[in-house]
């Protein structure tokens, strides 16, 4: 609690806390939707913004409201599916490359780097369009997670190979602790800030992904996420016929969630580490 | 010749590795698809309602089979798709049959490629300047309100800002064309009213890429450049009495630019990945927008084309980078 009030002093953090709630509320009150928002004119077309349809509806007779609750909490949780799995990996490869060293170190980290280097939508679209329509939202963060994990890894890497080097490793390996045992108990409490402060990097990353391979019409886009609002928008030519509301609501929803996630996680790596800002910025990228 | 071991050698290495494991993945990831290609095309032709006798069925199931590199087991496979790539063979275009892939890849790289190594060098430059200053004078009030300005605009993806463009220029003040590279009609060619059009139409879509490159570059070149400012060697020179000019530009911004490079061979490849959305949204005649048709008709081969091509190309461009770094950097020259 007291870390709490120390982190509400920051501007930034208070800003993307609030605007947090606000989100993680909307996709709360999806449970208590009057529509289904697998159905299509359940509301009248086309209105604009105005009460009830507080957000107005859609060319397909559906609440815009009601919808973005469906999209914000089905968008976050392909997020915390990818970049839950993606953090596994990235502790697994970044701990092995780091503890072993020598050229298990150099062979994983040769392949690291190729997952930072290559373009990865080029492969994500190769990939989702030859499972079309399978495409379901666990399977999108699993197939996200088999290529976020990349960034992370090295910096995990990074924090074990200095450790390695500290004085309690070799007191531990010594005195006869077991690696596992070593790593676990040891290495761990100073691996876990770097998840947190990684971890919401990642699902900036993963919605962004989400969303654009929804814009292009390869995820399942009867499913309601921020992505495939966009992208029905867009596919009814909506800012051509004037239904602005359409398109603004998921591009102002996406706009407001990105920047909170990105501000709550600069101020919060800020608070635990100030010396990682400059990877963050790097890794946020895209 | 140590410094051809230490440095060059790794990095072909690396250039190889990247190259080895995207075109493995290119490789494998349609034969993970249940479906098979060649009977996805006999039964979208027959669909069509046209008449085949079985043994025209049979000899074109046999030519298929050839063209997508199907023949013999998956090993065989796998390196007669290597040969084929080698001589930069991806086959002809399903949907456009028969172009080559190779050829619709090429007559939309201009565009791409002219639109990308433009805005990614502007505000590469750009924000590294501005970056610079502001983190030299980083107690500045305007220093501050920028990086506050850069720190909402930096995490928003390049095609939600592209589509707030989209709504704000196109529809709310239409000074600039919404769509397309060139005006419909206008005729390809080496003259000035040919290029004000297309750089007129390049316009929105440019600033879409470049607004949140210049926010990236900016805010990690302030980050950069105020941690030099308080190392021990510019405070000597400020004691020894150097002029301002001399320390910010020689000193300070000078080593501030290193990690700036290795910072872009690095992120190439999101850039490229924001670039073909902002296409898409633009409906801009590059690569975007090929991949885009592509995906909507069903065309493996193309997609299969741009995804193998963009994987060498982005290993090749970081590797460009990584092998110019040092004219920059006399520590690696000298090592």
């Amino acid at each position: 609690m007291e870390s709490f009030k120390e982190l509400m002093k920051d501007g930034r953090f208070k800003f993307a806390f609030i605007v947090i709630c606000v989100l993680a509320f909307m996709s709360l009150l999806s449970f208590f939707s009057p529509y289904n928002p697998l159905k299509w004119n359940v509301v009248p077309r086309d209105l604009p913004p105005r009460w009830p349809h507080i957000f107005g509806t859609t060319s397909q007779g559906q609440d815009l409201f009601w919808q973005s609750t469906f999209a914000i909490r089905n968008s976050l949780t392909i997020a915390l599916i990818a970049s839950s799995i993606s953090r596994v990996i990235a502790i697994i490869v970044g701990l092995v490359a780091g503890y072993r060293g020598g050229r298990t170190d150099t062979i994983l980290m040769s392949i690291n780097d190729s997952f930072v280097v290559m373009p990865l939508l080029p492969i994500l679209i190769l990939i989702a369009s030859v499972m079309r329509g399978n495409l379901t939202m666990v399977a999108l963060g699993l197939i996200l997670s088999l290529f976020g994990w990349a960034w992370d890894a090295r910096v995990i890497r990074s924090q074990v190979l200095s450790l390695r080097e500290r004085e309690f490793t070799y007191t531990a390996i010594l005195s006869g602790t077991k690696t596992f045992n070593l790593v676990i108990k040891e290495y761990f409490p100073f691996i876990i800030p770097i998840i947190f402060s990684t971890i919401i990097n990642n699902m900036i990353w993963a919605i962004g992904m989400e969303v654009t391979l929804a814009i292009l019409g390869l995820t399942n886009i009867e499913v309601p996420t921020i992505g495939t609002m966009i992208h029905w928008a867009v596919n009814y030519q909506s800012m051509l016929l004037g239904y602005w509301w359409w398109i603004l609501t998921p591009v102002v929803i996406s706009i407001f969630l990105f920047v909170a996630l990105y501000l709550l996680s600069s101020s919060l790596s800020e608070y635990l580490d100030p010396r990682t800002r400059i990877q963050r910025i790097g890794e946020a990228r895209g | 010749m140590l410094f051809f071991k230490r440095y060059l050698l790794p990095r072909l290495v690396q250039f190889l590795v990247v190259v080895f494991v995207g075109i493995t993945i290119v490789f494998i990831v349609p034969r993970l698809s249940p479906a098979d290609p060649v009977q996805e095309v006999i039964n979208r032709i027959t669909s069509q309602g046209a008449f085949l006798d079985p043994a025209a069925v049979d000899n074109m199931r046999k030519s298929l089979t050839e063209l997508y590199g199907l023949g013999g087991n998956v090993f065989q496979q796998y390196f007669a798709f290597w040969g084929r790539l080698f001589r930069g063979d991806f086959g002809p275009s399903l949907f456009q049959f028969p172009t080559p892939v190779t050829q619709l890849i090429m007559n939309s790289l201009p565009w791409t490629a002219g639109l990308l190594i433009a805005t990614t060098l502007i505000s590469w430059i750009v924000g590294n300047f501005l970056g610079g200053i502001a983190g030299y004078f980083k107690n500045r009030r305007w220093a501050k309100i920028l990086d506050n300005v850069c720190m909402v605009i930096r995490p928003i993806p390049y095609y939600i800002f592209a589509l707030l463009l989209l709504i704000l220029f196109a529809y709310l003040f239409p000074v600039f064309p919404s769509a397309g590279g060139y005006s419909v009609g206008r005729r390809i060619g080496f003259n000035w009213a040919f290029i004000s059009d297309v750089l007129k139409h390049s316009f929105l879509p440019a600033i879409s890429l470049m607004v949140l490159g210049m926010a990236a570059n900016f805010m990690t070149m302030k980050l950069i450049v105020s941690n030099i400012v308080a190392e021990d060697y510019v405070m000597y020179a400020k004691a020894g009495g150097l002029k301002e000019s001399k320390i910010a530009f020689k000193y300070v911004f000078k080593n501030g630019l290193l990690p700036q490079i290795t910072g872009l061979a690095l992120s190439l490849g999101q850039i490229f990945g924001g670039a073909l959305i902002t296409e898409i949204v633009f409906s801009y005649p590059g690569i975007g927008t090929l991949i885009y048709g592509a995906i909507n008709s069903g065309d493996y081969n193309l997609i299969m084309g741009v995804t193998s091509l963009s994987v060498i190309g982005i290993a090749g461009a970081t590797l460009i980078i990584d092998l110019l770094y040092p004219l920059f950097d006399p520590r690696i020259r000298y090592r």
